[in-house]
């Protein structure tokens, strides 16, 4: 699809690499995004990447829309290379039934039993879309096609944080106690926002996730070891 | 020494902000930072701070404040009654818009915030607190941000920089704005879109056209507004992408919300228009109640009265003069009075768009 500019203001505008959310689509996005990161135009304030389209933030005091542009333009002429690959995460999940409140009706409106929605979802390989609605709240997918279903038609006020959640193809996990419409299914025990660590927010736009399933005394026994300061969350990630 | 201001009563939502955390978006970090970004300036300006520099922005009714330190420049800018309680004096209203020294020991009291949603409060030197990814903004949904991402709290402490400020005689070395700033009057321009096509011609002209007023939900995140709903051309979900403060988003039921500072980085709703820059510390002065309606301009003449705003704001920081002595005509801010009348002429000369 031809690359299209669309307008937000004197401050940003969108470049949109499609309509459709899918890897390569958002690869185009992710690729401009590092150019962009890697040789900022000057007045450029930042890039946000998002499912298929590379917002671009700058500051109309030091440039303005047709110098930017131009400058954007000329990054997109300059490469397509891909950008480089994110990091994997291993992300421990426990599943059982008080964690994962919307197991046994989602699992009952796919005609699937609780343990084959839970085997379905620990079998993938995730992509990081994006990061939105929150800080750190990642937007994964694919979902199995198995397991697709919209979201609830009744939000919950409180979603617990560490809420390991699906919605239509894509799958999350709540950084932070907040509303949500998505599915509960289970619980992540490690925060993916902690204020205490250099870097707070656990994953990037670009990383990948695989969820592996853990007992319940695993999962207490991380969750004692985070909240004594005893968990290293770089122990989840996997030289890829 | 160590110099505090000490909360004695928390009011009910001062934070601190600065202009904004930017470059953390990609993580959902949302950019917070001052809803009236002109007023922090000018506050700090007052001050001698670099205009950018992190102050109190108080909403509704302000705190409480102790001076624990030898003494501290303090200036607000906005719709503020404040009063000074110094001991063996009876206490006395201070002015906004010009620069006050306390002294230790001194009671501050921040009152009410009437005729917009916020205010500013700025110290000589700025506070003493730690940046949380480069920013002193508080973005209080996820705790994030100085004092540990929270509005003021009973007994805070709020660390100066600067443990006291030359006191000299009274008035004498105080600075004040000539006249508090103007905002404009008018509908709020926007540049329409991103998703502008997203809306049937009748949703277009209804929104440019119709008197919105703003709903009982509003907050730093945004305004959730109330008039004549606007049609989609099919749904109103759109694949989320980036969203800036200013971004006016219409859900399913067709009435606008005029997101803010604290907005998400992202959101699934088709936007109908963005509330161009020069016009957000208006729109971040809005209240519940407040009647507002929209009128398109082009980025390019978005950008033309962003710089003659920006002229505008250095015209007012240059008019800052010596606060003038009780009585008498004071020739020099008469002269004064004309440079700013000048700098006005020529800052709306040669247009036919609305003031900034």
């Amino acid at each position: 699809m031809k690359i299209r500019f669309t307008t937000a203001g004197d401050t940003a505008f969108n470049v949109e690499f499609g309509e459709a959310i899918d890897r390569a689509t958002n690869a185009r996005v992710m690729a401009l995004h590092a150019r962009l990161k890697a040789e900022p135009p000057a007045g450029l304030v930042e890039t946000v990447p998002t499912f298929r389209s590379l917002l671009v933030v700058y500051d109309p005091v030091a440039t303005g829309r047709g110098e930017m542009q131009a400058a954007v333009e000329a990054a997109l002429a300059g490469s397509d290379a891909a950008a480089s690959e994110g990091r994997l995460w291993r992300l421990p999940v426990c599943y059982d039934p008080d964690l994962g409140p919307d197991l046994a009706e989602l699992a009952g409106g796919l005609g699937l039993t609780t343990e084959r929605v839970a085997e379905l979802h620990g079998s993938a390989e995730y992509f990081v879309y994006m990061l939105g609605f929150m800080p750190g709240f990642g937007y994964m997918g694919d979902l199995p096609a198995e397991l697709e279903r919209p979201r609830r038609t009744e939000p919950r006020v409180r979603v617990p944080a560490g809420s390991v959640a699906v919605a239509g193809r894509l799958t999350t996990v709540y950084p932070w106690e907040s509303p949500g419409g998505w599915h509960l299914i289970g619980r992540c025990p490690v925060p993916l926002y902690d204020s205490g660590r250099a870097d707070p927010v656990l994953l990037a736009a670009g990383d990948r996730v695989r969820f592996e399933t853990v007992d319940r005394a695993a999962f207490d026994g991380i969750a004692q070891a985070v909240a004594a300061g005893r968990f290293d969350p770089a122990s989840l990630r996997t030289a890829s | 020494m160590s110099a505090f201001l000490t909360v004695v009563r928390p009011g009910l939502f001062a934070t601190i902000q600065d202009l904004g955390r930017f470059g953390f978006q990609e993580l959902g970090m949302p950019v917070a930072g001052a809803l009236d970004p002109v007023a922090l300036r000018l506050a700090n300006a007052l001050v001698g701070n670099p205009q950018g520099m992190a102050g109190l922005e108080i909403a509704l009714l302000g705190p409480v404040l102790r001076v624990d330190a030898a003494s501290v420049r303090i200036a607000a800018v906005g719709p503020l009654a404040m009063t000074l309680e110094r001991e063996g004096e009876a206490s006395r209203p201070l002015e906004p818009h010009r620069s006050h020294s306390l002294r230790q020991g001194d009671l501050l009291r921040l009152g009410a915030v009437d005729g917009a949603s916020v205010a500013y409060l700025a110290v000589a030197g700025g506070f003493a607190l730690a940046p949380v990814m480069g920013s002193l903004s508080t973005y209080v949904r996820a705790g994030i941000g100085p004092l540990g991402g929270r509005p003021l709290g009973q007994d805070d402490r709020l660390p100066l920089v600067r443990d006291s400020a030359p006191i000299g005689p009274p008035d004498e070395q105080e600075l004040e704005l000539p006249q508090p700033p103007e905002y404009g009057v008018g509908p709020l321009r926007v540049v329409l879109g991103p998703q502008d096509d997203r809306f049937t011609e009748q949703a277009l002209a209804t929104f440019l056209s119709a008197r919105y007023h703003v709903g009982k939900q509003a907050d730093r995140m945004g305004l959730r507004l109330e008039g004549p709903a606007l049609k989609h051309r099919g749904s109103a979900d759109i694949p989320s992408d980036g969203l800036v403060t200013g971004s006016i988003q219409v859900p399913g039921n067709g009435q606008p919300i005029l997101l803010l500072n604290d907005h998400q980085t992202a959101g699934g709703y088709a936007k109908i228009a963005t509330v161009i820059s020069a016009d957000l510390p208006r729109a971040g002065r809005l209240r519940p109640g407040d009647r507002l309606s929209f009128q398109a301009v082009t980025v390019d003449e978005a950008e033309a009265i962003r710089r003659r705003q920006e002229q505008a704001i250095s015209g007012w920081i240059r008019a800052i003069r010596p606060v003038r002595p009780a009585g008498g005509i004071d020739l020099e801010a008469l002269y004064a009075e004309n440079l700013i009348s000048g700098t006005v002429d020529i800052v709306n000369g040669g247009s036919d768009l609305p003031l900034v």
